[in-house]
């Protein structure tokens, strides 16, 4: 292979730029990996900055801790109890949109296309939002949180695009011959040909409602809808005050607990963004493979 | 005469009632998603009037007092007009220059990678922040940058430096939100350009070889021209986001202290609906931004297409 004559010029490219990417890939790991490894250190020695490349005085306090904490637990349970049942409503209903929008034969099929784009480019706004889904009586409930955002355009577009170039229309003329509706062809032919877009939208949808926090915000007060992401914002960016110590007891507790706040707080961010990052190498391929298909016609 | 012609554009409307009959059910299937985005996208259109009226909840839409442009010119002559759109500016432009081109460099480099192992788990790597949650990154940035018990500001008083107060502070808000940002998104958005250069063909790059070529020159001849209308795109895109600043992390990531330069249109727009229920004002203050927002992507838009590029349409 004519590749493999390299000048000297090129060898030396070859080392810097290898060097360079190692270098860049180490920078960026480091402050995942720190967090990992704080979140088991005993917080002194973290707090005096001694732990740099490996956990010391190694403790599960901090997650003894934190899993004691209900508000944790519930935030927990509800963030997967909306991410389930939003990504399936997402997924479904744009697969069905996409498909038949993917269809030549669909009378009014750019007047539709319109329809969608449109709304990428402009919106009412925050306060009109808020005040149609209080209208609908969707304020302070679960449903809003499931709701919201059910149709992605970007996520239309990509899904259309796939359907187009994998789904060939000699099949449907041919199921359409034998007698097939266009329903039957999209639930009995063409879904079980496109996996993988099943596969991107379930990732795309189901991160986003798991690190979804903004409309929990606005359009929830009652604690006990709170996703995860609400309380990981108080316990880490709004330091979420513990209670005010009143006996003499009590202030050494209270020292006590100060003293593993930091702790807390790391393995916090280790134990809310576990699934992501268990899903991580599954879902990493889809992701990519979601923004090529993207790529082909954005 | 007429009535042929009348005769066959009857029958072509016929004809096209009787397709569009035909795939009902591709409607059906269609149902769903375009009642969602009438519900909420554009019924909230029509809310937008509000901005034009002193809207209470209790009369309605209509019912409110119509008082056309004054909430515009409320905000037009607010002290706090230049500081936001100066805010806002900043740090989308700030992200912009530093962080566009990094991905595009680091693609290119990437893409010269020699060693097939090493540049996959350099991708798996850069790619994983990506997937943090801005609460979690904002969380991140908040603990290990803290004054008192920060790693940072820890390593630092051991350099000899004094601790800075960096979650708190105006002058280093702007920094912290753009270099935040390029360590979640620099590695992810290498993928698009990726993409990209996975069609330039080998061919090419043998025949530069051929003649000399040495990488770098192959880089800036072929490589860069190949991602062009890729980058072009992308920057369009990003051009008419300029005054659309990353509302959910700016919002997090502002504090009473950092308010001089972390407070943007945005978060204004949020400040003054949802914390002053002053809807009508917030409204007009958003849809200033929101149209602004659409001039400036279809300048670009027309600008790139007159310049003979690839634009959006």
């Amino acid at each position: 292979m004519i590749r493999d004559r390299k000048t000297r010029g090129d060898r030396v490219f070859d080392v810097v730029n290898i060097t360079l990417l190692v270098l860049i890939g180490l920078i960026i790991a480091y402050p995942l990996y720190f967090v990992i490894i704080a979140s088991i250190s005993d917080p002194d020695v973290v707090n005096k900055g001694q732990v740099i490349l490996t956990p010391k005085g190694a403790t599960l306090l901090g997650y003894e801790r934190l899993f004691q904490d209900k508000t944790i637990w519930r935030g927990y349970a509800n963030t997967f109890f909306y991410t389930f049942a939003g990504t399936l409503l997402d997924v479904t209903v744009t697969t069905c949109a996409a498909y038949a929008l993917s269809r030549s034969d669909l009378v009014g099929r750019k007047l539709l296309m319109k329809y969608f784009v449109f709304t990428m480019y402009f919106s009412g706004g925050l306060i009109p939002l808020f005040i149609q889904v209080n209208n609908m009586g969707l304020y302070n409930t679960r449903w809003v949180l499931i709701i919201l955002g059910t149709v992605s355009v970007y996520n239309l577009i990509i899904a259309r695009s796939f359907f187009e170039s994998t789904i060939p229309l000699e099949m449907l003329e041919a199921a359409k011959l034998d007698g097939c509706s266009d329903i039957q062809f999209f639930l009995l032919i063409a879904l079980p040909l496109s996996k993988a877009i099943l596969a991107v939208l379930t990732v795309y949808y189901g991160v986003g409602h798991w690190n979804q926090y903004f409309n929990a915000l606005i359009y929830t007060s009652k604690q006990e809808y709170y996703p995860l992401q609400i309380v990981l914002r108080e316990i880490l960016i709004q330091a979420r005050q513990t209670e005010v110590a009143v006996t003499e007891g009590q202030i050494a507790e209270l020292i006590e607990r100060n003293r593993y706040a930091e702790l807390i707080k790391y393995g916090v961010i280790v134990v809310s963004s576990l699934p992501v990052m268990i899903m991580y190498p599954f879902a990493q391929k889809f992701f990519v493979k979601g923004v090529m298909l993207g790529a082909v016609k954005g | 005469m007429q009535s042929v012609e009348a005769y066959q554009k009857e029958r072509r409307k016929a004809g096209r009632l009787r397709k569009a009959g035909r795939c009902w059910q591709l409607y059906l299937l269609l149902l769903p998603a375009v009642a969602y985005i009438f519900i909420f996208n554009y019924m909230p259109l029509y809310g937008i009037q509000i901005a034009f009226r002193k809207y209470s909840a209790r009369k309605g839409y209509l019912g409110s007092a119509w008082v056309g442009w004054k909430n515009f010119n409320r905000f037009f002559n607010s002290p706090d007009l230049w500081r936001l759109i100066k805010n806002t500016l900043t740090l989308s432009v700030y992200s912009l220059v530093v962080g566009f081109p990094l991905p595009i460099i680091l693609s290119l480099m990437l893409n010269q990678c020699a060693s097939g192992g090493t540049k996959r788990v350099v991708q798996n790597v850069i790619y994983a922040p990506h997937f943090v949650s801005m609460v979690v990154l904002v969380g991140m940035i908040n603990v290990m940058f803290s004054v008192n018990s920060g790693v940072v500001n820890t390593v630092l008083e051991k350099l000899g430096h004094e601790r800075v107060l960096f979650v708190g502070q105006a002058s280093i808000f702007p920094h912290m939100y753009v270099w935040s940002g390029i360590w979640q998104n620099v590695g992810w958005n290498t993928v698009i350009y990726f993409a990209a250069l996975s069609s330039v063909s080998a061919d090419l790059h043998d025949a530069a070889i051929v003649d000399g070529a040495s990488k770098r020159q192959r880089i800036l001849h072929i490589d860069l021209p190949t991602i062009m209308p890729t980058i072009t795109i992308m920057l369009i895109l990003q051009i008419g986001q300029l005054m659309n600043v990353g509302f959910e992390k700016v919002f997090l990531m502002q504090n009473n202290l950092n308010l001089q330069t972390s407070e943007t249109i945005q978060t204004y727009v949020y400040k003054m609906g949802l914390q002053n229920s002053d809807y009508s004002y917030s409204t007009a203050v958003g849809l200033f931004n929101n149209v602004i927002n659409l001039i400036l992507l279809s300048t670009v838009n027309m600008i790139t297409r007159r310049m003979g590029g690839s634009g959006l349409w």
